[in-house]
């Protein structure tokens, strides 16, 4: 529908209502009250009838504009018939009697989509070309495809240039520094196609302040809490003593299970989505539960235990546990950075940086092969806490072991054992298998003409993770459903035992009711008792409970 | 899928990242041929591939003048060279039922039973033989429990002829793009099993020639399959989630479907929890 806003200057009507200048401003307005009054008669206009669904401001508007486009001589004299026109061309299908339209299916929005990516963008001269030509962190797509396609992995090339062209668009739209097609995630409604993506450094955007917005609004109430506590104080239900485990912080961007960002979208030519980066406790929950991906980024995982999140932080840290546990490369490409006096670290942790090897001597796929030696991990693992670097959550920070007492510091940090995990390029070999099979099946891509042959390595412990090496070139892909490979069933975890509703001590002691029998023997025996004492002249029963006076008193 | 459109169905079926090498896609077509000319089949399907731990098995079925007749079924270690396997046997599923874990990739390795009850152990073996079951039995039932729960084909794609035979329908021209996204319009492609329970009301509605098996809406769990549309809502693509890896593909309006089988030959039955 055409608008009907603002009174564009080539229309008639503009310049006839400017404030200051229409027939009622001698009538001192009132502003407000106009507006308010314009707006009630338009939305009065604006009302659909009853009877035909039309509104009158509809209405009028299509006959003027019907007027307005034909011109006729003597319009107002004809104008009840012209109305009459106006609706009753509603009611009619815009047919032409010889041809049919043509059915407009929804498979050509998609392909203008998908068109869109292999157009230029606009205003691209020769000196973005040369920018183009020269590094890029656009990576070659269908290289890796041709490499992963000897051994039947990959998708069809069709939809690989399509993701080649859409990380190009990405690139284009982000600053980054290193980008990689990380593989494709299969859904119940739609798939994922995911990036990993590293950041310039300092360019990365502050999404911290949402987080800063939730933890001031938790004091806040807290605060307001403590004022109403006071007020109260005499009569106060007993407080509960739990006290929530605490929450481990993630782990900073560009470190750990946060080191690379991921984007994700549907299908090439859809908007990329960034996801959120991943916390520890989204990984431990992910360790427990198995769920499908429905598609959707914002659907929610309904499981037990309740996963801290939604459809986003669930796919994070799946791609976080796969890229722990499946990114090799071949032994020698990657290698520690040479740094002073970085064998002691805090907490041991060890190191979490590499390099590429400038002086990396490829090995022979024969021997790729057949050791699993020749590979190493270059995904850091990631430990039970969910961390990779592991973090002793009681350790507190000078103004809170201020506030806190003394004995509750005394108990906790005895509990809690670091953890550590096996560190950074430690070989496959290393790797544990499941039951009988190993974690890692490596082939080479051909039989028929081994001086072409490329290594692969499909990985057992997560079905759909395949790396591949020849030469000096090499990469890793998934492509799958994204979930680990376990010979048993799924058992989901059972929900935790009731708690004690208070603690056991000589005072709050729960024992049985006596049932009938006993208290009858009790009393019979009592009854001797009673005369043996009169025999022996004894006044006083010996240890009278309270229940036993109730019964003689019900008695 | 059919021998004859390998390889543009492979293109098609590719969507979940598992394919086929260019040398083993060269060498289908000729082996697949040859199979045909030597076993005398009318058509031969590529059935797709197993994933062993060591190895993969690649399976091919040829299908005679009835195409609704128990099927022969052969495997390869390397697409060249193909073995007959025997046919699938009640027992033999039963046993493989009991199997879990992944394929060897050996087909003479031999399976030992650790956790059976003394009661299924007896109704088993009751001619007293060790329990040891040979891969090659439990290739056999993985293939037919395969095809029997999650093998599927377009609705009208096959007719029934009054005679009781099944084949090929040549007016089968695709489904229509509104009717290839519901799940009524494919049908497992073998012995139905719900049809005699339907109302009489819809038994009315059914034709005889195409309607005569299971559709896949009534499929337990609800949810078991994904209906996906991808090239851009160019092809229709159906994956179950019981058997994953089972793909199958449908260019709405054209001719071209079929179904393949790249996994490990595991039945997912944690499927309940993960919906």
């Amino acid at each position: 529908e055409r608008g009907h806003g603002p009174y564009q200057p080539h229309e008639p009507g503009y310049g006839l209502y400017q404030p200051g200048y229409s027939p009622y401003d001698d009538q001192t307005p009132d502003p407000k009250s106009r507006m308010l009054a314009i707006q009630n008669a338009k939305a009065y206009l604006l009302k659909s009838s009853t009877t035909s669904g039309l509104n009158l401001y509809d209405h009028l508007a299509n006959m003027l504009t019907k007027i307005l486009d034909e011109q006729p001589t003597n319009a107002v004299d004809i104008i009840e018939n012209i109305s009459k026109d106006v609706k009753w061309a509603q009611l009619q299908k815009k047919m032409d009697t010889l041809r049919d339209e043509h059915e407009i299916l929804p498979t050509f929005e998609a392909a203008e989509k998908r068109k869109a990516l292999f157009l230029k963008a606009n205003g691209e001269g020769d000196e973005e070309l040369e920018e183009e030509i020269g590094e890029t962190p656009l990576p070659n797509v269908m290289e890796t495809a041709f490499y992963f396609e000897q051994a039947g992995i990959g998708l069809s090339k069709d939809e690989s240039y399509h993701i080649f062209l859409a990380l190009k668009k990405l690139i284009s739209v982000q600053p980054i520094q290193t980008c990689r097609f990380w593989g494709k995630i299969l859904g119940l409604e739609m798939n994922y196609i995911i990036a990993e993506v590293q950041y310039h450094e300092g360019e990365e955007e502050e999404e911290t302040e949402e987080e800063e917005v939730t933890e001031e609004g938790g004091k806040g109430t807290g605060e307001v809490e403590d004022e109403d506590e006071k007020k109260e104080k005499e009569d106060e239900p007993p407080k509960s003593t739990y006290k929530p485990p605490p929450v481990i912080p993630k782990e900073e961007n560009g470190t750990g299970a946060n080191k690379y960002v991921y984007f994700v979208c549907n299908e090439p030519g859809k908007p990329w989505v960034k996801l959120p980066p991943v916390t520890p406790a989204q990984i431990v929950c992910a360790r427990k539960i198995k769920k499908f991906f429905t598609g959707r980024l914002d659907a929610p995982v309904v499981s037990f235990p309740p996963f801290p999140g939604n459809e986003a932080n669930y796919l994070r840290a799946q791609i976080a546990r796969i890229s722990a546990g499946t990114q090799i490369s071949p032994i020698g490409f990657y290698q520690f950075a040479e740094e002073e006096g970085d064998e002691e670290e805090e907490g041991g942790g060890g190191r979490d940086t590499y390099e590429e090897n400038p002086d990396f001597q490829p090995l022979s796929v024969a021997e790729m092969v057949d050791s699993l030696a020749t590979w190493v991990h270059h995904g850091q693992s990631i430990l039970k806490q969910g961390r990779c670097v592991w973090l002793n959550p009681f350790q507190k920070s000078e103004e809170e072991e201020e506030e806190d007492e003394e004995e509750e510091k005394a108990e906790e940090p005895d509990e809690l054992q670091q953890e550590i995990g096996p560190p950074l390029l430690t070989p496959l070999s290393e790797d544990e298998g499941i039951q009988n099979i190993p974690a890692w099946t490596a082939q080479p891509s051909t039989n028929l003409i081994p001086q072409y042959a490329v290594a692969i390595l499909q990985s057992n412990r997560w079905p759909g993770a395949y790396a591949f090496a020849s030469g000096k070139k090499f990469d890793n892909i998934y492509f799958g459903w994204g979930h680990k490979y376990s010979p048993e069933s799924h058992t989901p975890a059972l929900p935790p035992p009731a708690q004690a509703e208070y603690p056991s001590g000589p005072e709050t002691t729960e024992t049985r009711d006596p049932t009938l029998e006993e208290e009858l023997a009790f009393k019979a025996a009592r009854e001797e008792a009673l005369a043996a004492a009169e025999d022996e002249e004894d006044e006083e029963d010996v240890a009278e409970d309270d229940e036993e006076e109730e019964e003689e008193e019900e008695d | 899928m059919e021998a004859a459109s390998l390889p543009a169905a492979l293109e098609l079926a590719a969507g979940g990242g598992a394919g086929l090498s260019p040398e083993k896609r060269a060498v289908l077509g000729a082996s697949l041929l040859l199979l045909q000319r030597d076993y005398r089949f009318e058509r031969v399907w590529f059935w797709g591939c197993i994933q062993g731990v060591r190895g993969a098995y690649y399976i091919a079925e040829g299908l005679g003048p009835d195409r609704a007749a128990p099927r022969s079924r052969l495997y390869s270690l390397n697409c060249v060279e193909w073995s007959l396997l025997p046919p699938a046997t009640e027992e033999m599923v039963a046993q493989a039922e009991q199997l879990k874990g992944r394929f060897q990739g050996d087909p003479s390795f031999e399976y030992e039973y650790t956790e059976i009850n003394a009661e299924d152990a007896e109704g088993l073996f009751e001619d007293g033989k060790e329990p040891m079951i040979k891969e090659e039995s439990r290739l056999v039932a993985t293939i037919e429990q395969i095809d029997r729960a999650v093998g599927i084909i377009p609705r009208g794609a096959f007719l029934k002829t009054p005679l009781g035979s099944v084949h090929e329908n040549r007016n089968f021209e695709g489904l229509s793009l509104t009717e290839a996204k519901k799940l009524s319009s494919y049908f497992h492609f073998t012995e139905p099993v719900n049809l005699k329970n339907k109302t009489l009301l819809e038994k009315a509605d059914l034709d005889p020639s195409t309607d005569f098996l299971d559709s896949l809406e009534h499929d337990i769990p609800q949810g078991s399959w994904t209906v996906q549309l991808e090239k851009g809502g160019t092809v229709v693509v159906l994956r179950s989630l019981l058997w994953l890896g089972l793909t199958f593909y449908h260019v709405p309006m054209t001719k071209q479907y079929g179904y393949v089988y790249f996994g490990t030959g595991e039945k997912n039955l944690d499927l309940p929890f993960m919906l």
